[in-house]
């Protein structure tokens, strides 16, 4: 942010600054609201909205005050006059703003006109009366002192510091609901002393960048059709018109898939292995061509990889009787290097002895059974089948709000299935005051 | 689609202590070994202690990493945008807030969302609560720290972990009772010496892995509680996490204080690439959809794409105006799109392609904490200091 101040201050491209009236006297170098929203527009080629924005920030932070209503603390886009507070009592100089001093500051107040304090002002005065009344007489002291020698000051110059010193302390003591902006959240440690670590020169593919840049636009033009954000969806966005269609017509059991759905299956074979529908195509393909065993011997792995740390040696063992050993009712293919390396692994088994298999397997699927399986009749058929949804416009009748009904709760798909179906998935109807909709 | 290249040995005998262990591939004398995750620990404290200061070790690491830039430079001949200049502009977008949950209490500092794409859980100051957003169902826990910032849910949706000022990462099995006290069930998972910043089930809910403030990520088996990997690198507090969309499945990036984000290999625990071009700390990390790439929002009030496969920086999305750092990052489904939460209460929408911004959301009145796109991309919430959680649609 002081970057930005410092460049308003610039003597050549900064902001105009010009003398203001207050009252009787004159305000030297003192700018009005609408200058500064302006010159932010002009300097960095942003709207009014965020202009006024940022200005406002300033403001808040304590880098401008206005003098007219010093505990108003935004920025208006008008007359009002601004200055520019000085850099002493700037928030990223982070002073400690002490008890003690705001004592001597409310002392002063006090002693300069009698029930000037506002309320809150007096409880703090009061409170800070009690706890650091050893040093009363010091604080008192003080305030006297530094009355006195501004009173030698020009009178612009005094409402100069008064206003200074009142626009730091709203901000360091913010009255109560007011925000408090200096809050940053939990302290953060940062860099520690010790730096022990291991710097690993990877393997790269030298290859140059414009091989990687390119993908990345190809892979964003590839899934444009499939950004609801960008392209919008059809039937329509849920968020929009509260029409859950969308939602069902993309459901993991429909029986009949989108078009878009089946089409993104092209687009890699992870896509198609990700969505349970995809993977109940491969698998029915597969069953075809008699090397469905690759596809469960993959699916087997992963829970292995994926389960409970308990259950590990169990699952081994079970994937070793069904796809791995010699004569195994779903013996998977693999080469006798990796296949003697995993048996080898098997004596010992933990999460990843089935890796270097599953990784083969999967690398065999992807490169040969998965571009057979886009070239085939079933995805051609799935594909020429598939529902290309139609739009719903939004209900003429704005008053006649559909009901809102609640999905079904995964949870609540686990507990059917052990309880058989017992609980039902409750309907509410919406809570009008926690909503808003546009 | 490139597949994975970094291919290291990643468990068997050690080569120092010969016990069958998960290895880290490190370098001594320029010869490649590989040790147990303890080896490397002795060793390392040896090291010091035979003379070498720390002073020396870290010219050595100034020495490595002045070769790897150079090297990095060598490979640099075109910008993202220069690519990207043939890609037709977006248009502007508007975007609407729909919806605005108003429940929270207190300063909204972290949400997931739920892969049944409709419901998420998110955290405050206290309460934890997961809603079915169409209809605003809820279940509140109360937590017994005061800073929440890291929850997420499972891929099943049956169970929530979340964690904060606790040092722990807790997690909740969800059930449909709403009188059933939740916080009964809770079961501690992971343990930490400070504050926990980030959680993420892997891809089943039977593994945690977490980010906290001591500096370290950590993979946890949430049956047992076991501690199953650890990852040390960071030098200063860990921020943010984000698993990689790959199909083997096995990295993440974290980013943290030190201004730097590490690319970790979940099976060995070990560093494999790590990237330092932020002037700040790094608050939010999170993967391209492709998994070839990682944006990084940062104090610094950028973001920046890093290339996993150039092993370098990008891109930079910044503005002059923007002066608040960034707190929270997200991509849009197709990666076109990123939405970056900033302190000073604005969202900004980027074009990853191009690099120039096309919106700009004032919805909030205080910091932007967390910025969510839903897994099916037709929305992405939003949460804030001020108390609300608001979702936008285009």
């Amino acid at each position: 942010m002081e970057r930005v101040i410092v460049s308003m201050q610039d003597p050549d491209m900064g902001m105009k600054m010009r003398n203001q009236r207050l009252l009787i006297t004159v305000i030297p170098h003192a700018m009005t609201g609408r200058d500064i929203v302006d010159w932010l527009i002009q300097k960095y080629t942003i709207t009014e909205e965020e202009a006024l924005h940022i200005g406002n920030f300033l403001v808040k932070y304590g880098y401008i005050y206005p003098l007219k209503e010093p505990r108003n603390l935004c920025l208006k886009q008008d007359e009002t006059p601004y200055r520019f507070q000085t850099p002493y009592y700037w928030t990223s100089t982070r002073w400690p703003a002490s008890e003690l001093d705001y004592a001597i500051y409310l002392a002063k107040k006090n002693i300069r006109k009698q029930g000037e304090l506002i309320e809150y002002e007096k409880e703090c005065y009061n409170a800070l009366h009690k706890r650091i009344n050893h040093t009363w007489d010091f604080v008192v002291m003080q305030a006297r002192e530094q009355l006195r020698a501004s009173k030698q000051r020009r009178k612009a110059d005094r409402i100069v510091l008064e206003c200074q010193e009142q626009a730091y302390w709203l901000i360091n003591r913010p009255p109560p609901g007011v925000m408090d902006i200096l809050e940053q959240g939990p302290d953060r440690r940062n860099v520690s002393d010790v730096m022990l670590y291991m710097w690993c020169l990877p393997l790269k593919n030298k290859l140059c960048m414009f091989v990687w840049v390119c993908s990345f636009v190809k892979y964003c033009e590839q899934y444009q059709d499939h950004d609801p954000i960008m392209q919008g969806c059809l039937p329509s966005n849920p968020w929009i018109t509260d029409d859950i269609m969308y939602w069902n017509m993309n459901s993991e059991t429909v029986t009949m898939p989108t078009k878009l759905r089946v089409e993104r299956w092209s687009f890699s074979f992870m896509e198609l292995l990700n969505d349970p529908l995809g993977r109940k195509e491969l698998l029915t393909y597969l069953e075809k061509e008699f090397s469905a065993e690759n596809l469960c011997f993959w699916q087997a792995c992963e829970e292995v990889r994926h389960g409970e740390a308990s259950k590990i040696a169990a699952k081994v063992d079970e994937v070793y009787k069904q796809f791995l050993a010699p004569g195994a009712s779903r013996w998977v293919n693999i080469d006798s290097k990796t296949m003697e390396k995993t048996l080898e692994g098997i004596k010992h088994p933990h999460r990843f002895v089935l890796d270097d298999a599953q990784m083969h397997i999967y690398f065999l699927m992807k490169k040969d059974s998965y571009p057979r399986y886009l070239k085939s009749e079933l995805y051609k058929n799935l594909l020429a089948k598939a529902i290309v949804p139609q739009e719903t416009k939004k209900s003429v009748f704005p008053f006649m709000r559909r009901q809102r009904h609640s999905s079904p709760s995964p949870a609540l798909v686990t507990q059917t299935a052990e309880d058989n179906g017992k609980a039902k998935p409750s309907a509410a109807k919406a809570n009008a005051g926690t909503a808003s909709q546009i | 689609m490139c597949d994975q290249t970094f291919v290291a040995i990643t468990f068997g005998p050690c080569d120092s202590c010969s016990q069958n262990k998960p290895l880290m591939n490190i370098y001594l004398q320029n010869e490649p070994v590989n040790y147990c995750s303890l080896c490397v620990e002795l060793m390392a404290c040896q090291g010091l202690a035979k003379g070498e200061t720390v002073s020396t070790l870290r010219a050595e690491s100034e020495n490595l990493k002045a070769k790897l830039e150079e090297e990095r430079a060598k490979l640099h001949d075109v910008e993202l945008h220069q690519v990207a200049e043939k890609v037709e502009t977006l248009g502007q977008f508007v975007i609407k807030t729909r919806r605005t949950l108003k429940g929270h209490g207190n300063k909204v500092l972290c949400m997931d969302w739920c892969r049944d794409k409709r419901r998420m859980v998110s955290s405050s100051q206290v309460i934890m609560r997961s809603a079915a957003v169409c209809v605003l169902q809820e279940h509140a826990v109360t937590m017994p720290c005061t800073w929440v910032m890291a929850c997420a849910y499972a891929p099943s949706g049956c169970v929530i972990a979340c964690g904060g000022l606790d040092n722990k990462c807790s997690v909740y099995p969800l059930s449909l009772d709403k009188n059933e006290n939740l916080a009964a069930k809770k079961k501690s998972v992971a343990m930490h010496t400070n504050y926990l910043s980030a959680c993420s089930f892997t891809n089943s809910d039977m593994q945690l892995l977490t980010s906290s403030g001591d500096g370290t990520c950590a993979l946890w088996d949430v049956e047992s509680g076991q501690l199953l990997q650890s990852f040390h690198g960071h030098s200063a507090d860990v921020l943010s996490l984000d698993l990689a969309p790959s199909e083997t499945g096995n990295t993440f990036v974290s980013g943290g204080c030190d201004k730097k984000a590490n690319v970790w290999d979940m099976r060995s625990g070990q560093n494999i690439q790590s990237f330092e071009t932020h002037e700040s700390d790094i608050n939010s990390v999170k993967y391209y959809p492709s998994g070839d790439a990682f944006a990084t929002g940062s104090d610094d009030a950028t973001c920046r794409l890093y290339d996993l496969r150039a092993d370098r920086e990008v891109a930079i999305y910044s503005k002059e105006s923007i002066i608040f750092g960034a707190s929270s990052v997200d991509f849009s489904l197709s990666g076109r799109l990123l939405f970056a939460g900033y302190n000073d209460y604005n969202i900004n929408v980027w074009d990853v392609l191009k690099g120039t911004r096309v919106a700009i959301l004032f919805g909030h009145e205080n910091r932007v904490s967390t910025v969510r796109v839903s897994p099916d991309g037709t929305a992405f919430c939003s949460g804030s200091w001020d108390n609300t959680l608001d979702f936008n649609p285009v």
